[in-house]
């Protein structure tokens, strides 16, 4: 058997606790890597909308927009807020990607028939200009006409009679994919209302456009939007040059006071939005990048201690080596190779149980299968780290003079 | 004995300071990592209704009108029902629960209309969910039956309004109602604001709404409902309402009731309450699905819920695991430092030491590290616990380190450094004194 092998089967107890350590450092680290990875792709995935150049106005004082002389008020909030100095556009939607609150209904694909329905689509409407404004980008078909605003009011109770929704939709590829699997959605129809007896046709597609929440039910990109011409409850959106979205945000409150004192204003720049919606996961990647941190440091100081000790109580073993013959680079290479050998045990237990830490998080927590490449990555980085850590001992260890076999400790 | 251990345990640290800072620094990190996450754990999985959750509960039926076998209860009510059996008062207490959001302006204080979220609720829920009050008192039952224009506001609102001053007595104007304060209550935080979790499997984890600050206006049911008619949004609908119908009447639920059931006999007798209420909706044909009624207690409807959010959850198993590496650590460390000493052991050995005595004086210098450890560990949970506090989460206010987990703090220090010392310690004893002073 190698000498290595036969040396370490006398620390049996210390090697199974290296390796334990190691495989435990492994398993936590792939895990903890890929989480990172899978929050940072999540945060980065593009709205689909002018992120930069967006401001957007709330205004709550019209009691929550239940029905007081609408039209008028937003005709000249509209005004006011065109005319602020840096603004391009303004627009009305009901909500924006990534703001959280959204209407969400169901999509037929044959007029009142239960079984053809695509549930949990969300309903974006904007007012005319809202494409633009927003930025949203059409891969396939046309913007809105402006024939094609019409004054629907989604899922209001108690507000006055019904209309009918719009004629016209602009869908996303996500929602085309779902409604006509491999077909081209440009120019054909599906149904709206409880019932599933309105008729719109889509006019266009974009690739993307984020739903205002993205969950599990919803998805993240499953939308329509609709051309109406007003929208209760929704937000004032502006176009607005990058570098005075700041002061829009502060000209905001009394501009629209000066239309109407009796309310409240909250205005915000998107970016902060967007931000806002992503607080958690930013937190939950500075955590798992600190504990990684921690547990690389700790798992490296825990070598840098045993091989310490091994090498202090190997001295006169060393000595007797380099008497009979080994040179210094033989003496390193045997620590580094004992150190391959424990950190390589470690990383194949490791691997296994990154494996089935990551099956564990999968069933409790909607994260997907963590692909190869984070088990190879982990593996490389922790046999950098045993290698670097085990460097400082096992110089000293060929540091050691061969007259050391003659003395007696 | 113990005071010649701790001793040498002192100079054994001593005699090698650097590995010693290593080894409390790892316990320390391990500890402050995992007394954080734990902390915000403990407080929000906690009990809202100490001593008297037990005795709270939360009916359900299920109105959907179209037979499926599969269809479970929603998560609220529809009025009608949680008006009838509100107004059987079969239970010892009962109180209607629904929230809106509307404006507040105050006469005669120079301020700004204010947003604010208002609870519609009876007057049981006061007394059955303990709420402490400051000034003045709760609405009566003729109040709610007479749809008294009162309310009770928070402290919060207090302070913001009147500075904190006894405010009963004074009208305020909701929307477009003028009302009079006949209670204010003192600072009350629930954890989390139990009486309106509803939904929370729809969250995807994302539950932290939960834990935010109970209303600024409490008033009775039947009044809010008409203070701010048309400002109540539904929890779901199970068909579009028709035009121009009330929330009311509307084939929407949005209602909770929660019932007090003081015995045994009185859950069973409203259980039974509950399936006859059911049944004679079907023979009404109102209901589909009569057998469809549910009543878990207020722990089993928050875990139901799942109210503690997922990340807080995933970030107690991390520190856990973490707090696992750290021992393994500190073991491997331990090993070495008590092994490295086999010779001065072995003296001790020969001097007439025995193996208990050995094992011991090492557990000793192994828990010694625990506390320091300990120590540290506390140390870096108090800015733990102070990132979380900086952090926009709904529960950051509620997280602080209560006498309990700052006890916990020291003694899982000590008891995780003992266990990593437990094997360490067990080898040392096993030193033969002779074979150590032969090679010394």
């Amino acid at each position: 058997m190698h000498p290595v092998l036969s040396a370490l089967k006398h620390h049996k107890t210390t090697v199974v606790l290296v390796v334990l350590e190691i495989a435990l450092t492994c398993a936590m680290v792939t895990n903890a890597l890929f989480l990172i990875g899978d929050r940072l792709a999540a945060m980065h995935v593009p709205t689909g909308v002018a992120d930069n150049e967006l401001v957007w106005a709330r205004t709550t004082g019209l009691d929550l927009g239940q029905g007081t002389a609408l039209g008028a008020d937003e005709a000249a909030d509209m005004a006011a807020l065109r005319a602020i100095p840096g603004v391009e556009s303004v627009a009305e939607a009901n909500s924006l990607p990534l703001s959280r609150n959204y209407l969400s209904v169901a999509a037929w694909r044959q007029p009142g028939d239960k079984h053809s329905l695509v549930d949990n689509v969300v309903e974006y409407a904007g007012t005319p200009g809202v494409m633009d404004t927003l930025g949203i980008r059409l891969s396939k078909g046309r913007d809105f006409l402006a024939q094609e605003y019409v004054p629907y009011r989604p899922n209001l109770i108690g507000s006055g009679p019904r209309t009918p929704p719009p004629t016209v939709a602009i869908v996303t590829r996500t929602l085309a994919e779902s409604l006509w699997p491999g077909k081209d959605p440009l120019g054909k129809t599906f149904w709206l209302d409880s019932d599933g007896k309105e008729p719109v046709q889509v006019i266009g597609v974009a690739d993307h456009l984020l739903n205002p929440s993205i969950n599990k039910y919803q998805g993240a990109d499953r939308n329509m939007f609709l051309p109406v011409t007003k929208v209760t409850g929704g937000v004032y959106v502006l176009r607005v040059r990058p570098d005075r979205r700041a002061a829009v945000k502060r000209a905001i409150p009394g501009v629209l006071q000066k239309v109407d004192p009796a309310r409240m204003v909250q205005a915000e720049i998107y970016t902060d939005t967007i931000a806002d919606y992503y607080h958690g996961d930013r937190a939950m990647v500075w955590l798992l990048l600190v504990v990684t941190g921690c547990l690389l440091a700790l798992t490296a100081l825990g070598v840098v201690g045993l091989s310490s000790f091994w090498v202090q109580q190997r001295t006169r073993q060393i000595g007797i080596r380099r008497a009979i013959g080994a040179t210094r680079r033989d003496i390193l290479r045997y620590f580094q190779l004992e150190n391959l050998l424990i950190v390589s045990l470690g990383i194949v237990l490791g691997s296994a149980g990154a494996v089935g830490m990551n099956l564990w998080l999968m069933r409790h927590y909607e994260l997907t299968h963590m692909p190869l490449a984070w088990l190879v990555s982990g593996a490389v980085a922790l046999w950098l780290l045993g290698q670097l850590a085990v460097l400082g001992p096992a110089l000293r260890a060929a540091a050691v003079p061969p007259v050391v076999a003659t003395r007696s400790v | 004995m113990f005071a010649y251990y701790l001793d040498l345990a002192l100079r054994s640290l001593k005699r090698n300071k650097v590995l010693t800072a290593l080894m409390v620094l790892a316990i320390a990190v391990g500890i402050g990592a995992s007394m954080t996450t734990l902390t915000v754990m403990h407080l929000l999985s906690g009990d809202p209704l100490p001593g008297r959750s037990g005795q709270i509960f939360y009916p359900q039926v299920d109105p959907y009108p179209t037979p499926d076998p599969r269809h479970q209860p929603w998560d609220m009510m529809d009025y009608r029902s949680a008006t009838d059996l509100w107004s059987a008062h079969r239970a010892d207490r009962q109180a209607l629960v629904t929230g809106s959001a509307l404006r507040l302006t105050a006469p005669g204080v120079n301020l700004p209309p204010l947003m604010v979220q208002m609870l519609a609720t009876t007057s049981d829920f006061f007394p059955m969910f303990r709420v402490p009050f400051r000034y003045g008192n709760a609405w009566t039952a003729q109040d709610d039956a007479s749809r008294a224009r009162v309310v009770v506001i928070s402290d919060a609102l207090n302070r913001k309004l009147f500075g904190g001053a006894n405010s009963v007595g004074r009208t305020l104007r909701l929307k477009d109602t003028d009302v009079r304060i006949v209670g204010v209550l003192a600072p009350w935080r629930p954890s989390p604001q139990f009486y309106d979790v509803a939904g929370g499997r729809f969250a995807g984890g994302d539950t932290s709404a939960f834990y935010s600050k109970p209303e600024d206006v409490f008033a009775p049911f039947a009044s809010a409902l008409e203070i701010n008619d048309g400002g109540f949004q539904p929890f779901t609908c199970w068909q579009p309402p028709e035009e121009g119908v009330k929330l009311q009447n509307a084939p929407c639920v949005w209602v909770a009731l929660w019932v007090q059931l003081d015995s045994a006999a009185k859950v069973a007798d409203y259980r039974r309450f509950l399936a006859g209420y059911a049944q004679q909706q079907k023979a009404l044909g109102r209901f589909a699905q009569a057998d469809n009624t549910r009543m878990p207690g207020l722990m089993a409807w928050l875990d139901f819920n799942h109210v503690v959010p997922s990340d807080v959850r995933l970030q107690s198993w991390l520190a856990l695991a973490f707090l696992l590496i750290c021992l393994f650590n500190m073991v491997g460390l331990l090993l070495a430092k008590f092994l490295r000493r086999a010779g001065e052991i072995g003296v001790r050995r020969a001097l007439g030491a025995s193996h208990r005595a050995i094992f011991a004086q090492c557990l000793v210098e192994a828990g010694l590290i625990g506390l320091l450890g300990g120590v540290g560990g506390w140390l870096l949970t108090l800015v733990g616990l102070w990132l979380v506090r900086s952090q926009p989460v709904e529960y950051a206010d509620l997280v602080h380190l209560d006498l309990s987990m700052f006890a916990l703090t020291f003694v899982l220090a000590v008891a995780a450094s003992l266990l990593a010392g437990l094997l360490p310690a067990l080898r040392a004893a096993r030193v033969a004194p002779a074979l150590q002073l032969k090679a010394g």
